[in-house]
């Protein structure tokens, strides 16, 4: 298939609706490094960029690919990377630097088992505390995990939205059975998708602030080259982008890297969310494990017994508000993950000692399976 | 006002940004000079420059300077300027580092820039040591040369920075050091004028950390030695070999006009989007 077959239906692969979802946003600029399960991604794009005059580029490392990502950014142009764990690794210090220095980005991360090379070929969701803290310094973090070959897609899009919405780096974090499987996807019209278009600076060039404090925490961001010239450094910053230890200067640029985000959560958040409210006992999960939960849901209703699910979109912000809203009146709240308990703690966080925190975890290589799920919730009902 | 402000003003940035980093007796401003009478000489618009940097006392250059600047992380100021010179092509990429950065953590992004003859001029000055974080030694730490990590002497043999750069595939390789400053101006506008990957090294004393540990002399001094240690690459040909024997060579060494990656994406983009059309 060569371009995006607009309004057709097809059989697509998770990594491969990612890489025509990144098209579908208009991407200018692809750096990467081969790494398993997320090769598909660049594979794609090296074959597609180049027929529509878009830049591809296979780095030396992961490094280098972040690197150039943010470079390409900075110049204008919209850039995405792809990578798997022992290359989200190396990512951490780019991250970190786009975080400090508000460059909008895209970096796709499917999961695979760790630590280390771990296993490669298999399925885990263990970077899920390493996206959220994994470079040093406190810093915002926008992370996005798709459950199906559509959410590979749209998300996708949407990941290039927000990144260039809240200048921020955006992480779409398929696990490897997303990123890996295959099922039908119906594509929109291409009108009917949004594309939010790069922002530009409408003051003349001496009133330009590369960091200007507006209400949002956001302002519009000039490009290299397009005539506003202007200072780009991980150094801690006054608001044109110069170095300071200005006491005043570090709080305020260190309270709005934060507020950007914490003061729009309601843009950020997504749950889908099927009977928690009716529910005593709900199962919390994302990424590959909803599915699961989805079976699970439908043959516990055969016995009679009732489960909700929460399943956070955007786990990172994680949905505070909400989470305690809706769980914290619960019975028992069952969270498998693919790992040894991480976004569990978020929960615990959130939830009163009278409500059950219940961890399932594997960490084998392989899915947690309705079967796992429905043996679970009948233990604790 | 006076009639006419020195050129240099042009290129430098008024607000906030001095007194600078750099120590006195330190190489790095003559080099920043060289910089900017070459693209001065070559009558360059401000717009069109991007300067990126690592870290490092040489990379802190691109704050003084009013072009598109971009201060990235260590090591990295080659693989930020791969990304912008793609997404941007009209821009004239400035790639300013330090021998630590460009040869230790840096070292696997400039070979690769340097085999994929990526349109970026690599300016690196080289003053044997890490001199922002106190003197510790580098990959161009001359063997025996004590610094704050080498207290009994340098054990490990030096990259010789040109030498690896054209070998790894530099259209341009030149050596030039800021005490012979006319011939680093022309070294550097040389290396400015020309497409694919042009690397600059520029021997340059750090009397600070450097020179103290060696027992080098002051500033003063160390120009001495650029002045008596290294030798023009034409007159060093002349000299029967005992002569130019312990001195550091300067010059071009490279100087081809192999096509750059850009021109080389773009042919592709070319030649496959004509066959999507047909």
């Amino acid at each position: 298939m060569s371009g995006i077959p607009w309004g057709e239906t097809k059989l697509v692969q998770g990594n491969e609706a990612v890489a025509l979802g990144a098209l579908a946003a208009g991407i200018d600029f692809f750096a990467g490094y081969p790494i398993t399960p997320s090769t598909e991604v660049a594979e794609i794009l090296a074959r597609e960029m180049p027929l529509i005059g878009k830049k591809w580029i296979q780095m030396e490392d992961e490094i280098a690919s972040i690197s150039a990502i943010i470079g390409a950014s900075l110049a204008g142009g919209r850039s995405m990377t792809a990578t798997s764990g022992p290359g989200f690794s190396l990512m951490q210090e780019g991250l970190g630097y786009a975080c400090m220095t508000e460059v909008p980005l895209v970096l796709v991360n499917v999961m695979r088992g760790g630590p280390s090379t771990g296993l490669p070929t298999q399925v885990a969701q263990g970077d899920v505390m390493q996206a959220r803290w994994g470079t040093h310094g406190d810093h915002p973090t926008i992370v996005l995990a798709p459950s199906d070959v559509e959410e590979c897609f749209s998300l996708t899009i949407k990941a290039f939205n927000i990144a260039e919405e809240f200048r921020t780096p955006v992480i779409l974090m398929p696990d490897e059975v997303i990123g890996h499987m295959r099922e039908k996807l119906t594509f929109p019209k291409e009108e009917e998708i949004c594309v939010t278009p790069p922002s530009s600076p409408d003051v003349p060039l001496e009133w330009y602030e590369h960091y200007h404090a507006s209400a949002t925490g956001v302002s519009p961001m000039a490009h290299f080259g397009s005539g506003y010239r202007f200072h780009v450094t991980g150094l801690t910053h006054d608001t044109h982008g110069f170095p300071t230890r200005k006491v005043d200067e570090v709080v305020s640029k260190m309270n709005r890297l934060k507020q950007k985000i914490t003061r729009r959560l309601d843009v950020l958040e997504n749950n889908k969310l099927h009977d928690v409210e009716e529910s005593k006992v709900v199962i919390f999960c994302y990424g590959s494990v909803y599915r699961s939960a989805l079976a699970a849901q439908k043959i516990l209703a055969k016995q009679r017994k009732k489960v909700g699910i929460f399943r956070p979109v955007t786990i990172w912000p994680f949905p505070d508000r909400t989470v305690k809203e809706l769980l914290d009146s619960k019975d028992v709240i069952l969270v498998p993950e693919l790992n040894q308990g991480q976004i569990i703690h978020e929960v615990e966080r959130l939830t009163s000692d009278s409500v059950r925190v219940v961890p399932l975890h594997r960490y084998d290589g392989y899915e947690i399976t309705p079967e796992q799920l429905v043996a679970a919730v009948q233990e604790v009902m | 006002m006076p009639a006419r402000l020195p050129y240099a003003y042009r290129y430098l940035r008024s607000k906030k940004k001095f007194p600078h980093v750099w120590c006195p007796g330190c190489g790095i401003g003559i080099v920043m000079g060289s910089i900017i009478r070459a693209i001065d000489s070559l009558g360059w618009e401000l717009d069109d420059i991007l300067m990126v940097s690592g870290i490092g006392c040489t990379s802190r250059m691109p704050v003084y300077v009013d072009f598109n600047t971009l201060h990235t992380t260590h090591g990295r100021a080659l693989a930020f300027g791969t990304g912008a010179k793609m997404a941007n092509p009209d821009m004239k990429v400035l790639a300013v580092m330090g021998d630590g950065d460009s040869m230790a953590i840096g070292g696997n992004h400039i070979i690769h820039a340097a085999r994929r003859n990526m349109d970026i001029t690599a300016i690196i000055v080289n003053n044997n040591n890490y001199g922002m974080t106190g003197g510790q030694f580098s990959p161009t730490t001359p063997m025996g040369a004590r610094t704050s990590t080498t207290p009994y002497g340098m054990i490990e043999p030096d990259f010789d920075i040109c030498k690896l750069t054209k070998a790894a595939g530099a259209n341009y390789v030149a050596r030039g050091d800021v005490y012979h400053v006319i011939e680093l101006d022309s070294i550097i506008k040389k290396a400015l004028s020309g497409s694919g990957f042009r690397v600059v090294e520029a021997l340059a004393p750090c009397p600070t950390n450097f020179g103290r540990a060696n027992r080098l002399g002051d500033a003063v001094n160390m120009m001495e030695m650029l002045r008596n240690d290294t030798i023009n690459i034409v007159q060093a040909e002349k000299l029967p070999k005992e002569k130019t024997e312990g001195k550091i060579v300067r010059g071009v060494f490279v100087d081809r006009n192999e096509i750059g990656y850009i021109e080389r994406y773009q042919k592709l983009c070319d030649r496959v989007s004509a066959g999507v059309r047909k």
